[in-house]
């Protein structure tokens, strides 16, 4: 269990959104770096940079499937389950406050 | 600080969050039930939510799209599961296909909306979510890292603009 979680290096390689939608279909595990570059508009290379991004932030491994090599996400590396529902506590706590704001706003007029 | 109790079960991947408003149970459920209003709270300022169709009847389907700062548009959707209004609805949210079509790839999370009155004009909310699998908590988290980002920007540049302190929680 290396724990070698670089906050900074995850941030950088999810600021982008190509790499954020790397990262989602990693999830699946399913598909090379090949059948990953045919969902976006740029060459082979290109998304071979940006899988070499995300595998540097240990956000995914290439693994052997049969004759092949899938990009895979590692999970455990983005934290356990306990930091992951950290994390979505932080999203819905952002929806919360902004219901908060339009509640108040709405009472001022209201009142 | 209306958020006034977080419980996370690692185990059976549910996350409850409750908070508390100064409105009636009837003015929490239009923060739902109004799309103008849900497109002011779901996503951050800079990655607003557009709901284009929007009925919370059970048995609809409910889409919507995200906008970035790059003019990506990730799409998603709820399936209403059961809705009585003020005080409660489940929903099942998921990710789409640009054409509003449901995407399978990704997994979907259910979520189930309380609101009760409390008293004293106060109406307590909770949002229970529950993810099929740690794979697709993560899932849901990789989309909503940006939110979490802009969010934290968004609020930095709050305080320089207006030169005073943000409520700090």
């Amino acid at each position: 269990m290396g724990r070698t979680f670089d906050p900074d290096r995850v941030f950088a390689a999810l600021a982008d959104a190509t790499r954020r939608d790397i990262v989602l279909r990693a999830l699946a595990g399913r598909e090379g770096v090949a059948e990953l570059a045919e969902h976006y508009p740029m060459s082979f290379a290109a998304v071979q940079k940006h899988v070499a991004v995300l595998e540097r932030a240990g956000l995914v491994t290439k693994q052997r499937s049969g004759r092949r090599k899938v990009v895979r996400a590692r999970v455990e590396a983005l934290s356990g389950a306990r930091s992951l529902l950290d994390e979505y506590e932080e999203l819905w706590r952002g929806r919360i406050a902004r219901m908060t704001d339009l509640i108040s706003n709405t009472e001022e007029t209201d009142a | 600080m209306t958020v006034t109790a977080v419980r996370k079960d690692p185990d059976a991947l549910t996350m409850t969050i409750t908070a508390e408003f100064d409105a009636s149970a009837e003015r929490v459920w239009q923060l739902w039930a109004d799309p103008r209003q849900l497109e002011r709270w779901w996503g951050p300022p800079t990655y607003p939510a557009t709901f284009t169709a929007h009925d919370l009847a059970p048995g609809s389907h409910v889409e919507y799209h995200m906008t970035g700062p790059a003019g990506d548009q990730p799409r998603g959707f709820w399936d209403i599961v059961e809705a009585d209004p003020p005080s409660r609805l489940v929903y099942i949210d998921g990710f789409a296909h640009d054409d509003g079509t449901p995407n399978d790839a990704f997994p979907r999370n259910e979520g189930r909306v309380t609101i009760e009155p409390i008293g004293a004009g106060r109406t307590r909310m909770s949002i229970e979510t529950r993810f099929p699998s740690a794979e697709a908590m993560a899932q849901v988290l990789a989309m909503g890292m940006e939110e979490g980002l802009t969010q934290a920007v968004g609020q930095i540049d709050a305080i320089l603009a207006e030169g005073v302190a943000a409520p700090q929680s």
